[in-house]
């Protein structure tokens, strides 16, 4: 493997100084009992050719590459391919670690799951999941959030899991995660925690990394199958930062092939408006390497080390901390993060609607904005992959009030 | 310097007076800055005089994941309030000007790491805090954190669990000094009416890796429940009982009389259970 894959992790569970494992001591003998389970799942036969079953039958792998003509054509810059993860069964890339977790949920004999959403796709795909393989599931949401994606809390509940509303915090993702850890906590003894990103505890960030590492496997296959070459840019958006950690990950040691992230920018630069955690250099203030929900990463925080609110328009971006395998790529510069605004969302879900006739996610649509407000810097030549994480089925409300 | 070395032993020597009266303590937990850090003065120098033997001092935190609504609710008061950690550390100068009640800091690690730990270290043995707990921190990524801590003569407290392996426990209780605080259930901060059926055996399985005093908390409010530990730990943490006496009271003033109501129940409790230790085989 590359040089940078190697020492991209120095400690079990560390990338660099990131990571770690920060909880309560509860949770300890549960998170080793995890990691084992994930490490023997790892050269399990059975469990990876039911990982494998799953994914093809169930959620619809592999998801194709489509080489985007008309936004090409209409941008007139690099030629853009997208990674239609939006196709998936339930609409999201978040279906991928989901089947990944519950199948080791059921290996290792926990009947119950409980799981954190945002925009609501992690919790659908923890929803599905579990009723595919007949567990119980309880998903916390704050309320902010089901207001605002209120089609996905109903496509939970349709399936028989139990959505329970979050009224703490600013009643968005960090405080529904809070929520399922005090739920884990007490019901640690048959609960497993479906944590839905590259977040919280050691071996959460990579283990989740590895099942959303499907996204970039394909997807080197089929660009060189395409285009007979490596492509120079990879965009994605950057929440927890796994979808972008999945497409990114099989690239990492192509040095050649630069990856950018796309945060939320959300209305302004100052610490609540936003939730940018590494575009430090664009003016985004109040981001920090501190502890959050198990992990040290960069976290948007007050002097005292109360973590801030944040603001985004995408409730799946809407978090103050990043995964720490980015904070970590972020400090060696093998990836770039920049930001980009509500607006600039707003309207970037909007160009891809008309020119390809594909409604993105918000969250999505911050990538495709990120590619935008980058076209001045692009070669002629330049091949970009664009990781469509979601579709927009679960924005039309907002899409419609605001366009 | 002086100040800073006889902080360990300000816990230490608690726990051996009243293992030589054989008497179990009582360690109360209420969140600094609710509904302010005056208040938080006046209510901690009212669980001394009402006989707590040790006070822990909660930092409040935008994210208190380890804990119940009640003490949510506190952080969220002591926050809207302006309590900072520095102010929480000038609280405990404070307090030293008229009490050597032991103190414990009970925060959640990230203010302290933003604090600094070589600043929050110094700071906090200056101002005449004897011990910490973070409650997510765990002995594995504490290395650092404990020789800082050590080195400003802070005992270093970590929680047990009961899903702790008997491997663990010895680890932990090896990181911990003043004493070792058991965690009587799996789940977060609050008050309960009864004690789980396992809590005896997980007592024992702690007694038996360490030789450090035990203190078990997470649900215990009622005098019964502390005349039950008697015969089997050093100490019972209460916290969510007297939490709520703060948020239930109308003022300040009723607020005390509450808190010093429930303590001395709860050392009558203690002092009682005292004589089944003795009848016990
Ligand atoms: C469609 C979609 N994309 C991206 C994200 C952000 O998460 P991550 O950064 O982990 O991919 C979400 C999260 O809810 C999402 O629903």
């Amino acid at each position: 493997m590359s040089s940078i894959l190697q020492s991209s992790t120095t400690a079990p569970g560390r990338f660099g100084p990131y990571g770690g494992r920060y909880v309560p001591e509860t949770l300890m003998v549960p998170l080793f009992e995890l990691e084992r389970a994930y490490e023997a799942a790892k050269s399990d036969a059975s469990f990876q050719s039911r990982f494998h079953d799953l994914l093809k039958n169930f959620a619809g792998r592999p998801t194709p590459l489509q080489f985007a003509s008309r936004l090409t054509e209409k941008l007139g810059g690099p030629r853009i391919y997208l990674k239609r993860e939006d196709l998936l069964h339930t609409g999201a890339h978040k279906i991928n670690n989901a089947i990944g977790q519950g199948l080791l949920a059921v290996k290792m004999g926990k009947p119950r799951i409980v799981a954190e959403t945002g925009a609501g796709q992690h919790g659908v795909a923890s929803a599905t999941v579990a009723a595919h393989l007949g567990l119980e599931c309880v998903v916390y949401m704050g309320t902010e959030d089901m207001a605002r994606q209120a089609l996905n809390v109903a496509r939970m509940r349709m399936v028989g899991t139990q959505v329970i509303g979050v009224e703490s915090g600013s009643r968005t993702l960090k405080d529904a995660i809070n929520e399922a850890m005090r739920d884990w906590v007490t019901n640690v003894r048959n609960t497993h925690y479906l944590l839905g990103s590259v977040l919280g505890a050691h071996p959460y960030p990579t283990m989740v990394r590895d099942f959303q590492a499907v996204i970039g496997r394909e997807a080197r296959e089929q660009i060189l199958a395409a285009e007979k070459r490596l492509p120079t840019h990879l965009f994605a958006c950057v929440g927890g930062g796994s979808n972008s950690i999945g497409l990114f990950h099989q690239f990492l040691g192509d040095a050649s092939v630069k990856m950018i992230g796309i945060e939320a920018g959300g209305r302004g630069a100052g610490l609540g408006e936003h939730a940018a955690r590494l575009a430090a250099r664009q003016g985004f203030s109040g981001a920090r390497p501190g502890v959050l929900q198990g992990t040290y990463t960069y976290v948007l925080q007050n002097e005292d080390g109360q973590i801030a609110t944040t603001h985004s328009i995408s409730a799946g971006l809407d978090y103050p901390a990043i995964g720490p395998e980015h904070a970590w790529l972020a400090d060696q510069r093998r990836a770039e993060y920049s930001a980009v605004s509500d607006q600039a969302a707003l309207d970037a879900a909007r160009l891809l609607s008309r020119t390809e006739g594909i409604i993105p996610a918000l969250e999505s649509a911050h990538a495709i904005a990120g590619l935008v407000e980058r076209l001045p810097q692009f070669k002629k030549d330049d091949l970009v992959i664009l990781n469509l994480s979601g579709r927009g089925d679960k924005d039309m409300d907002t899409y419609s009030r605001l366009l | 310097m002086s100040v800073a070395a006889s902080n360990s032993t300000r816990i230490s020597k608690r726990f051996a007076e009243l293992r030589a009266s054989a008497e179990l303590g009582i360690v109360t937990y209420i969140t600094a800055g609710d509904p302010s850090l005056d208040a938080t003065l006046r209510f901690v120098l009212t669980l001394a005089e009402a006989g707590a033997d040790v006070i822990e001092l909660g930092v409040p935190f935008s994210d208190p994941l380890a804990d119940g609504p009640t003490i949510q609710r506190a952080s969220e008061r002591a926050l809207k309030s302006g309590a900072t950690l520095a102010g929480v550390l000038d609280l405990v100068r404070r307090i030293r000007k008229s009490s050597q009640v032991p103190l414990v800091l009970f925060s959640y690690y990230n203010p302290i790491l933003q604090m600094g730990l070589e600043k929050f270290a110094s700071a906090a043995a200056s101002a005449g805090a004897d011990g910490v707990l973070a409650t997510d921190l765990t002995p594995e990524e504490s290395e650092d954190y404990r020789r800082i801590m050590r080195l400003h003569n802070l005992d270093t407290i970590f929680l047990g669990a009961p899903t702790s392996t008997d491997e663990r426990l010895a680890k932990i209780a090896g990181c911990s000094s003043g004493f070792l605080y058991l965690i009587s259930r799996t789940g977060v901060t609050g008050a309960k009416d009864s004690l789980p059926d396992d809590l005896p055996a997980l007592l024992r399985r702690a007694r038996s890796v360490t030789v450090l005093p035990i203190a078990v908390g997470f649900g215990i409010s009622l005098p019964g429940h502390v005349s039950v530990l008697g015969g089997l730990a050093d100490a019972a943490v209460v916290g969510s009982a007297l939490v709520s006496e703060i948020e239930k009271a109308k003022s300040v003033d009723a607020a005390a009389t509450a808190l010093a109501e429930r303590v001395r129940s709860l050392k009558e409790a203690a002092r009682h259970g005292l004589s089944r230790r003795e009848v016990a085989p």
